[in-house]
């Protein structure tokens, strides 16, 4: 397949290291960490009206990260191998500390804190179930079926511990996740001390977003009402968060423009020509100006119920797509000049291959599906909880 | 011999990584070869290159490199009196087969040969997940095919585009510097057959190698300085507008 070139490109550089799965790999972690930082809100900071979204927040978490390691897999050269990255990680590498952090923010942070909230639950129902569902919650009770006063008061302790490790953790997390890109020097489009900064908030943006739209939309499903004392601060934490991002990435794009270094012509044509309709259409404009705007809208007039939610749907909707981009403009977007600057590529996706569209859209989906069968076993909603509770407790 | 369940989980791990040093297996022997004795580099006088691309054809061939990828290719420049900064530059197929006829609309056209070089401060053998790719106890980057994962990281990190996924294996390649040649007294493939002598092996720790002579004589240039990689490919007669 002939591949487009502009320009000079060294010969090595025509074809494109990184696809379309290494833009979901920083996606799907930012959903992770910023549906944490959420839930963290709560638990952590006391911000109670946030509290209906806790548990779905955790299980949205778990969902993407479950699935966050699979583009990752899918895009090696030899998959088989790496298991290497645990028994011989080579200290100078970023990559090296993902299987470590991810291990950890998996097992000591995310499963155990959803495990110590939901532990309690998963007791009373694994008395009041039968058949495979009392044997899976059996099994999730690691054998402890002690619901007492104070071992659950022990619980709550641990719980809030955990979730205080899990802050800086989910730091860790997307913040390592933006040096495996800025700290790559021979690339000026991605060389950026600032990067980890960008993707940290950047995850936390479209963390927030996708919990404010998954709340929404399953108390749709389930025909309850929506919270709205919840999802208005929900909306006012994503539009400072949001205000951050943009500022963060605002000051890049000043600084790369004043300072105009060797590489800046080379970039500025392929921001004008490229990668003009994904950065400067669907990231800035369609993707952060108008959710910012919308957002912002919310703050200061006073709208309806109805009209807030409307709102808030659209911005949410937004600013997943403007997240995206931004990944995809970051790792794709890195990778269509040519490091002598004197020349472009261009990146040619399939869609029926490993690293083609079709398999991006199935692990895009794939979540989902995960939370769905989650919040089947883990129902997150306080009123089946107290259902449920008294359902085991009345001998039903 | 009664082993506890304790001791067993204690032995494992270590087992496991003993596992790896055994299929691992051993190098190749070469008979009277001390790694430590040498430091390759390269010496490149582009003042002689002639773009006939003998170098990239005997590379291909005694490294089996892949039809559209080169661990060496030849570049051509044209730099106008007036722009310096923006020469016009191109490399069919890698310089495999020569050039079409140069520009003839003033300024100056030159060739110029890259490959990989070997960079005591390599930034690809810093970002390797595993360490699949290092720095030879005699100065040069290699990459264990049997190792590597294929992440590509390592061909990102590159400021010089010499790497890439070669499709018959999925994992990273480059030039090796003929490692499997220097290593048995030989020059490599490149230089062998360079018909100018622009292309000179060099051992850097062998006070006898006529790269001393040269270098206290003679102003040569690394590329891309500003990275500060430390390459040992030294380019005599550079134009300042070579990337």
């Amino acid at each position: 397949m002939q591949i487009p070139v502009e320009g000079f490109m060294y010969p090595n550089e025509v074809e494109l290291q990184w696809s379309v799965l290494i833009v979901l790999y920083p996606f799907l972690t930012g959903l992770v960490a910023g549906a944490f930082i959420l839930a963290s809100l709560e638990r952590v900071f006391q911000v109670e009206a946030v509290k209906p979204t806790y548990r779905l927040a955790l299980l949205t978490a778990l969902a993407f990260l479950i699935v966050a390691p699979l583009p990752l897999q899918l895009h090696l050269g030899h998959p088989e191998r790496s298991y290497e990255m645990y028994l011989t990680p080579h200290g100078s590498s970023a990559m090296a500390m993902f299987g470590f952090v991810y291990l950890w923010y998996l097992l000591a942070v995310l499963v155990l804190e959803i495990w110590l909230d939901y532990r309690h639950d998963i007791v009373v129902m694994s008395q009041s179930t039968t058949g495979w569902r009392q044997l899976v919650y059996r099994a999730l009770t690691l054998g402890s079926s002690n619901i007492s006063e104070r071992s659950l008061h022990i619980d709550e302790r641990a719980g809030w511990l955990i979730t205080v490790i899990g802050i800086p953790s989910a730091f860790l997390l997307h913040g390592y996740v933006g040096f495996i890109f800025g700290s790559v020097k021979a690339n000026p489009w991605w060389s950026s001390p600032l990067m980890p900064v960008v993707f940290l908030f950047s995850a936390m943006v479209s963390g927030i977003a996708v919990v404010m739209l998954l709340y929404m939309l399953m108390c749709r499903l389930r025909g309850e009402t929506i919270d709205m004392r919840c999802v208005d601060t929900i909306a006012k934490y994503l539009f400072y968060t949001f205000i951050i991002d943009f500022s963060l990435e605002m000051l890049d794009l000043v600084h790369r423009i004043y300072e105009a270094d060797e590489s800046f012509r080379s970039l500025d044509f392929m921001v004008h020509s490229r990668l003009y309709f994904s950065h400067i259409v669907v990231q800035i404009l369609m993707g952060t100006v108008v959710p910012i705007g919308l957002l912002a809208l919310t703050q200061v007039v006073k709208l309806t119920e109805v009209q807030r939610k409307r709102t808030y749907v659209v911005a949410g909707c937004l600013t997943m797509i403007g997240i995206f981009a931004m990944r995809w403009n970051v790792v794709i977007g890195g990778q269509l000049f040519s490091k002598s600057f004197l020349g472009y590529t261009t990146y040619k996706m399939g869609f029926v291959a490993r690293e083609g569209l079709l398999t991006a859209i199935i692990l895009t989906i794939l979540p989902f599906f995960i939370l769905w069968a989650l919040v089947k076993l883990l129902p997150p909603w306080p009123e089946r909880h107290s259902v449920a509770i008294s359902a085991a407790a009345s001998g039903d | 011999m009664n082993i506890t369940r304790r001791q067993l989980l204690i032995l494992l791990p270590a087992a496991a990584v003993a596992w790896e040093s055994i299929i691992a297996g051993t190098p190749e022997a070469s008979p009277n070869y001390n790694m430590t004795d040498h430091w390759w580099g390269m010496l490149m006088d582009v003042t002689k290159c002639i773009g006939c691309g003998s170098c990239v054809r005997a590379c291909q061939l005694e490294n089996q490199v892949p039809d559209g990828y080169f661990r060496t290719w030849i570049e051509r420049y044209h730099v106008s009196d007036w722009e310096m900064e923006y020469p016009k530059v191109d490399s069919p197929d890698g310089g495999k087969t020569g050039f079409p006829p140069a520009r003839e609309d003033g300024g100056k056209n030159f060739f110029v040969p890259k490959l990989c070089n070997h960079c005591v401060e390599s930034p690809c053998t810093q970002v390797c997940p595993v360490g699949a790719t290092f720095v030879s106890p005699d100065g040069v980057v290699l990459v264990d095919q049997k190792y590597c994962l294929g992440c590509r990281y390592c061909v990102q990190a590159c400021p010089y585009g010499c790497r890439f996924i070669n499709p018959a294996t999925n994992t990273a390649n480059k030039c090796t510097l003929c490692y499997h040649r220097i290593t048995k007294g030989l020059t490599t493939a490149c230089c062998e057959v360079c018909p100018t002598g622009t292309r000179q092996l060099a051992d850097l720790k062998n006070p006898n190698d006529p790269i001393h002579a040269f270098l206290k004589t003679h102003s040569v240039q690394v590329l891309k300085p500003q990275m500060a990689t430390r390459s040992k490919c030294f380019y005599y007669g550079l134009d300042g507008s070579v990337r």
